[in-house]
């Protein structure tokens, strides 16, 4: 063994875990610094400390309202991202459907979506179903782009070799289009995860019954500043956590992807 | 084994018609290592994607074995200039790929598998991914994958060209190797006068655009042919020096006229 291998494993580490935490507690730092140098009151902003204190005053109660949360936001971007990507499917096999709808799906697009949650609560009610539908409308969309964008660029002289084999349109689309189309949906994924979250705090913050962004709303009512951030720390959390779990998956999925790009 | 009939090819694109093929008549025989040879854009790929059944001809037929060409057949194989292998397989599995689409059983085709890794080299890579072999390597992966069919034809157009010249002698020198072994009727579309005189039993020589056959030339030197000293350098000089003539000889194309 060589040094090089030997010393790779602590240099990954510092590489993939080292280099971003440094950068959040250098972060934190700089927020702390300006707090102190300022002489900001926590009403205004909390030092962390604060939210902390904040958390633990209510520990029992911010986990089960992230829980409510992390649950609208999976199931509203597992059935948009499965949606998105089957429509895609759908228009990649037939232009006739994809020249009929993709306009239409592109206006609802363009629409705010924030405009469409009292809308919705009026549609569906005051229930979880309201937010997941809220999830699912801004999920959808990057998650269908992208896969028709990856399904329409398999390079020709892939589709060449299919075509001196004879390959049937199943067998071109399964065997060379969705491979190909991967790393393209895990762009869309990507953008989906974070929106994801967006979507269910917006419905949240419309109808505050439940979740985290309840607590942002009932803690800003009763100027519980600490609190807020706390709850909004939770969501930062929960954001990049589903981020990081999209770009594993794709590192698994796709170890070819990174190779072939640079 | 391939007879060319009368075939022509025109294109027809918003900028107008272009004549890539005209009035082509070739007999190609059983084991024949075919080489074609012409400038750019004289229409080598077009006549070869006709042959492959990839796309049909304007006039005129071609037959292989007997039958007219109406869409790509399982015995006829194709190599592009680009190794074109799905980077997500292994060479193995990229190896595969005719296997799979054409429904045979992977089982009854491992060994045959093994057999081609073997003889182009690459047994010991046959787990990696494309991205971890160089050129060279990738291009025989694209080769195995065509002789995966066991093609009674062989296309090839400019398969080595993107390679660097010592890359590109070494797979030629491997090429007659492997026709000499498996006999199989080879057509193969290059712009190097050095390897259509390595490999080739005889050459077509295409005239620029639009294409129709200038000359076919006989090479009689007896195999194994080598690049470097070798005991036919007269004949190989010969040989070059004459299709140099033929293709130097040929008009220039016309410089793009206005419209
Ligand atoms: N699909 C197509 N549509 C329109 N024109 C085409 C098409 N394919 C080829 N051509 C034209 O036909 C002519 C012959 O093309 P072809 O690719 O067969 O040439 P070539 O001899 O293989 O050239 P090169 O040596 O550069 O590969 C060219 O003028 C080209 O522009
Ligand atoms: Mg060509």
């Amino acid at each position: 063994m060589t040094d090089k291998t030997t010393d790779a494993g602590p240099r990954r580490l510092w590489f993939n875990a080292g280099l971003p935490t440094l950068g959040v507690a250098l972060a934190l730092g700089i927020w702390w610094l300006i707090i102190i140098a300022f002489g900001i009151d926590s009403f205004w902003l909390p030092a962390p400390p604060d939210v902390l204190e904040a958390f633990q005053r209510l520990p029992g109660h911010l986990i089960e309202q992230a829980g409510v949360t992390l649950m609208t936001t999976t199931v509203g971007f597992a059935i948009g991202a499965v949606g998105g990507a089957a429509v895609a499917v759908l228009f990649a096999a037939s232009r006739t459907i994809e020249r009929m709808t993709m306009p239409l799906i592109a206006a609802v697009n363009a629409v705010p979506k924030a405009a469409l949650a009292p809308l919705l609560i009026v549609w569906i009610g005051l229930n979880t179903q309201a937010k997941i539908v809220m999830v699912v409308l801004l999920c959808f969309f990057p998650v269908l782009v992208s896969t028709m964008a990856g399904l329409t660029s398999v390079p020709n002289d892939l589709r060449e070799v299919a075509h001196s084999l004879s390959a049937s349109w199943w067998q071109t689309f399964l065997k060379i289009r969705m491979a190909w189309a991967l790393p393209q949906i895990f762009v869309g994924l990507k953008v989906a995860s974070s929106l994801a979250i967006i979507g269910a705090v917006i419905a949240e913050l419309t109808n505050p019954e439940r979740g985290l962004g309840s607590v942002v709303v009932s803690s800003s009512q009763s100027a519980d500043t600490p609190l807020a951030f706390a709850a909004l720390t939770l969501l930062a959390l929960m954001g990049a956590g589903l981020f990081y779990l999209v770009t594993a998956l794709e590192r698994l999925l796709v170890p070819w992807a990174r190779a072939i790009s640079s | 084994m391939i007879k060319i009939a009368g075939l022509s090819r025109t294109f027809r694109g918003k900028s107008g018609t272009v004549e890539a093929l005209r009035d082509i008549n070739l007999d190609v025989a059983d084991g024949e290592f075919l080489a074609v040879i012409g400038r750019s854009g004289c229409g080598k790929s077009t006549l070869l994607r006709i042959i492959a059944g990839l796309i049909p001809p304007s006039q005129g037929e071609v037959l292989v074995a007997g039958d007219r060409v109406a869409r790509p057949r399982r015995d006829v194989a194709m190599v592009f200039q680009r190794p074109a292998l799905l980077p997500w397989r292994s060479v193995r599995e990229n190896v595969m790929l005719p296997v799979e689409i054409f429904r045979w059983q992977r089982a009854k085709h491992r060994d045959h598998v093994q057999r081609l890794l073997e003889m182009t080299g690459l047994e010991s890579f046959a787990d990696r991914l494309p991205h971890e072999l160089s050129g060279g390597m990738q291009q025989r992966v694209s080769l195995c994958r065509a002789l995966i069919q066991r093609p009674k034809v062989l296309l090839m157009d400019e398969p080595f060209s993107a390679l660097d010249a010592l890359t590109r002698e070494e797979l030629a020198v491997e090429l007659q190797r492997i026709h000499m072994e498996l006999g199989t009727t080879v057509v193969f579309v290059t712009h190097s006068i050095q390897e259509a005189v390595l490999l080739a039993d005889r050459v077509a020589v295409l005239s620029a655009r639009p294409g129709r056959l200038r000359e076919l030339v006989d090479i009689a030197i007896p195999r194994p042919r080598t690049f470097g000293h070798n005991a036919h350098m007269e004949e190989v000089a010969a040989a070059s020096a004459e299709l140099h003539q033929l293709l130097l000889g040929d008009h220039l194309p016309q410089v793009a006229t206005a419209g």
